[in-house]
């Protein structure tokens, strides 16, 4: 009876943790567009904009749909994103945990982006079929730079579990030692390909392809892709701030350390985002050959710069 | 499928949030940049340009229409999702404008789709495009822009209407 009393309970706290994650997501979508509207001069939506756009969506009277795998691929990808959250601490605490769980976070967010795929290209439309082509080009193409960096970090800090890295960085955040400065800015670069954002919007493009594998989503089904999308803005923020920026921890022991952590959290997530748009603004977008060389041919070798320095620091 | 059954929060939900498409067939497509650009920015109400007519709201027929791209504003229009609006831009879908007596353009769209809005002008300018949609929003609240539910209940007259004008032009005269 206790078990079963405090396994509900768990959920019920998971339930809200994923809530509040995706609450955080929605937020930061209509910041987003109200701070890339007052970059162009302009006013912009109010910032609960993507509420009423997910409300709206969410209200639709009709909801065309292409099969069971176009309505189950949706919630394939909620299902992978919030997995993902759960897995990563946010603010020093994570509900989730396991041994060497810095790869497992890896697989985990290639499920959703899978999920996205597999949905578009139930959909039918040749757009949906190039943009999922390009998105899963882009993936292998960030992933690549990425995955260095955070090899580089594992060997720092001699573990593979990102609690463990949060923790180790406590006092001293990873970007302030050199090697690391050099690894975040490659991160950086990645992260702007994972949050689909300009100078790799390529797999979306609007003006090209037609919005790509969301062309033939409407009604709920787009409301669930935009609910899906907001959490991976907060899951690939937060990943990179507990890699780089300490995960937001900054007191320890009690609920009002908690409380501040997590508000040091917010603020750094909101940081990460907000370089991420301002650098989307300021470009164009790659064509895909040219994203793929920019990540393999640059990021790739800074990375492996930063992972030989890092080596070479550990073994001196 | 009753529009009253709807909540209020449903309606300003789809007030506040207009999704269009702009389907730019004639001369009225260079007055959209200004309006979602800098100087009028139409996204400070909500509305925002979609690349699709699944994701739209609102379908923007702007100029003339030749009964060959008419197929296609039907194709456009019955692929969207309800509830959906349309708002017919300039003299040309009213009543036929400088081309009203062209063997190969339709002169009244109200015949062949259900028009929520007209916005008449040779061209209207943005600010009649931020005006005419204001009007969409509130008509939207009041429940008065029910053309989607029209368009189901006289399906049989619009699509008479279609086929005609696929087969001998116009209808209107």
């Amino acid at each position: 009876m206790v078990t079963v009393v405090s396994g509900l309970i768990n959920v019920l706290i998971i339930a809200i943790y994923a809530t509040v994650a995706m609450m955080i997501g929605i937020l930061f979508m209509g910041i987003g567009r109200k701070i890339v509207a007052r970059v162009h001069n302009r006013v912009g939506p109010p910032i609960y904009q993507g509420f009423i756009d997910i409300a709206k969506l969410i209200l639709k009277k009709t909801n065309i749909t292409h099969g069971w795998i176009y309505d189950l691929a949706l919630l394939f990808s909620i299902t992978g994103i919030v997995l993902t959250i759960l897995f990563l601490p946010i603010g020093g605490v994570k509900l989730l945990s396991t041994e060497g769980d810095a790869f497992l976070v890896l697989y985990l967010l290639a499920i959703p982006a899978l999920g996205f795929a597999l949905g578009a290209g139930a959909s039918g439309n040749p757009n949906s079929a190039i943009g999922v082509m390009r998105a899963l080009v882009m993936m292998l193409s960030y992933e690549l730079p990425f995955v260095i960096s955070m090899v580089a970090l594992m060997i720092y800090y001699d573990t593979t579990s990102i609690a463990e890295i949060v923790a180790s960085q406590y006092g001293k955040w990873a970007i302030l030692i050199p090697p690391f400065a050099i690894s975040a800015a490659v991160a950086d670069m990645a992260l702007q390909g994972m949050l689909m954002e300009a100078p790799f919007d390529i797999p979306i493009a609007p003006h090209e392809i037609a919005s790509g594998p969301m062309a033939e989503f409407g009604g709920k089904h787009l409301g669930s892709l935009m609910i899906y999308k907001a959490g991976t803005i907060v899951a690939y923020t937060t990943l990179f701030v507990d890699l780089f920026l300490g995960g937001g921890v900054v007191m320890k022991g009690g609920i009002v350390a908690d409380v501040v952590n997590f508000i040091v959290w917010f603020i750094l997530i909101f940081l990460v985002f907000t370089l991420s748009l301002l650098i989307n603004t300021s470009f164009p977008r790659f064509r895909i050959e040219q994203a793929f060389k920019f990540y393999w041919k640059y990021e790739a070798v800074l990375a492996i710069i930063a992972l030989v320095w890092v080596y070479w620091m550990v073994i001196s | 499928m009753k529009y009253e059954e709807w909540s209020k929060i449903s309606r300003i939900a789809s007030k506040k949030s207009l999704w269009i498409l702009h389907f730019c067939t004639g001369c009225g497509a260079i007055e959209m940049p200004p309006v979602m650009t800098s100087r009028f920015d139409m996204e400070r109400f909500g509305m925002a340009p979609m690349a699709t007519p699944r994701q739209a709201d609102v379908l923007l027929i702007t100029g003339y229409l030749t009964v060959k791209t008419l197929k296609r504003v039907i194709q456009v229009y019955e692929q969207m999702q309800d509830p959906k609006y349309v708002v017919a831009f300039g003299s040309c879908p009213i009543n036929g404008g400088m081309y009203w007596d062209s063997y190969n353009t339709i002169n009244q769209l109200d015949k062949y789709l259900p028009v929520d809005l007209y916005l008449a002008g040779c061209m209207p300018r943005p600010e009649g495009i931020i005006n005419a949609m204001m009007e969409l929003m509130e008509m939207i609240e009041k429940g008065e822009a029910r053309g989607w539910e029209k368009y189901r209940k006289n399906y049989e007259k619009y699509k008479k209407n279609q086929e005609m004008a696929f087969k001998f032009g116009k209808v209107e005269e």
